[in-house]
């Protein structure tokens, strides 16, 4: 259907319009003012784009803005906005803080005597995309491993057989995937004698 | 719609659409929205593969190569992301809040009527009216960029006659849950 029309009508596509986005959060530059990061996303933007800046933050700018608002509503919103900011960060601190906080724990699990299985949990926290870790794993050290949620009902990689000791070192040398997480965080732990058998 | 929406819990698959499907699709997103064929082209060649994602509450977002292009209801109309609105501004018919309205509009809440019909807003002109339930991309005064999509409850002219209560349903805005999926 749509052939036929091109054919009868060559008509210029019409081109794309390209919008410059704020680097840091993500908005049309227009709508930072709205964002909860404003104070950052104008620096960047003079930093960026000195001529948009102006245009959007020179003094008669604002004036402008004023004009279609009430002076207390203006004010509202600037205290509005400013709490929105101070939230935002307080939240980011809290989830820099809890991702500093968590441990990726490596457990050795007796299967049968002499066979273990490695099961690694704790690692989606550093944003390690859990089935490419586990397909690299696999790769690695040539044996099974997958992606299983455990008894908490939580993700983790399990990996066939005893390799613990090497994943503690690829972690503590940053091996691709792996670069993210912080050596100090790995605890290590054997279990042995499971009493849910399988 | 996308307030809160999680690729990991809410997207329940992923399939390739057939021809005949994406044949229909493109017969009636060229009637739905205001686009010529060729500029369409050139948003979703017609080579391209395009991938349905099945998500939850019968939303279904089309994506090719990853990123999301437009998205349905049931079997709604076609909504285009609103990356996709700001590049191509014309496709929707647009309607104009004021400046007070924007702050509740990122916040995900619906449009209500006075935001259209006082000193800042804007709608189109009575030989335009929409009628209800019409896809409209929801500008804001004194911006350049759409910042949300909604979905007309009244329509145009009975927006202007009653004056009260939601005129127009947030479908996504800037800031929810869809704008931050880049690649799904």
């Amino acid at each position: 259907m749509a052939s036929t029309e091109q054919e009868a009508a060559p008509v210029e596509p019409t081109p794309p319009k390209q919008v410059l986005y704020c680097q840091v959060c993500t908005f049309p530059v227009e709508y930072c003012e709205f964002g909860s990061s404003f104070t950052r996303c104008k620096e960047w933007l003079q930093k960026e784009n000195p001529a948009l800046y102006d245009k959007f933050y020179s003094e008669e700018a604002l004036q402008a803005k004023i004009g279609t608002l009430s002076l207390e509503a203006q004010e509202k919103l600037e205290k509005d906005t400013a709490k929105k900011e101070a939230k935002a960060e307080a939240k980011a601190d809290a989830a820099l803080k809890k991702k500093m906080a968590s441990t990726v724990t490596i457990k050795r699990i007796e299967r049968n005597k002499r066979k273990h299985v490695t099961a690694i949990h704790g690692l989606e926290a550093f944003d390690v995309d859990l089935k490419k870790a586990a397909k690299f794993f696999a790769q690695k050290f040539a044996t099974g491993a997958s992606v299983t949620k455990n008894m908490q009902g939580l993700d983790e990689i399990v990996v066939q057989g005893d390799v613990s000791g090497d994943i503690v070192e690829m972690i503590e040398d940053g091996v691709g995937l792996l670069k993210n997480v912080p050596k100090d965080n790995i605890v290590e732990v054997e279990e042995k004698g499971k009493k849910a058998a399988s | 719609m996308f307030k809160k929406f999680q690729p990991s819990a809410d997207v329940s698959g992923q399939v390739s659409v057939k021809s005949s499907v994406q044949r229909n699709i493109r017969a009636s997103i060229l009637s739905q929205w205001n686009i010529n064929p060729e500029t369409f082209e050139q948003i979703w060649p017609k080579k391209e593969p395009l991938t349905l994602v099945k998500c939850r509450e019968h939303i279904s977002i089309y994506t090719l190569h990853g990123e999301p292009l437009f998205f349905q209801h049931f079997d709604g109309p076609f909504f285009p992301t609103l990356r996709l609105l700001h590049k191509y501004p014309s496709i929707l018919p647009m309607v104009r809040v004021d400046r007070g309205a924007i702050r509740f509009l990122l916040a995900g809440a619906h449009m209500m009527c006075p935001g259209f019909t006082s000193a800042g807003g804007s709608l189109p002109p009575a030989d335009a009216a929409l009628p209800p339930n019409t896809p409209v991309a929801i500008h804001a005064e004194g911006k350049e960029h759409a910042a949300g999509i909604g979905l007309t409850k009244l329509g145009t002219e009975e927006i202007r006659k009653v004056n009260k209560g939601v005129g127009v349903e947030t479908v996504t805005y800037l800031g929810d849950d869809l704008w931050k999926i880049q690649q799904l």
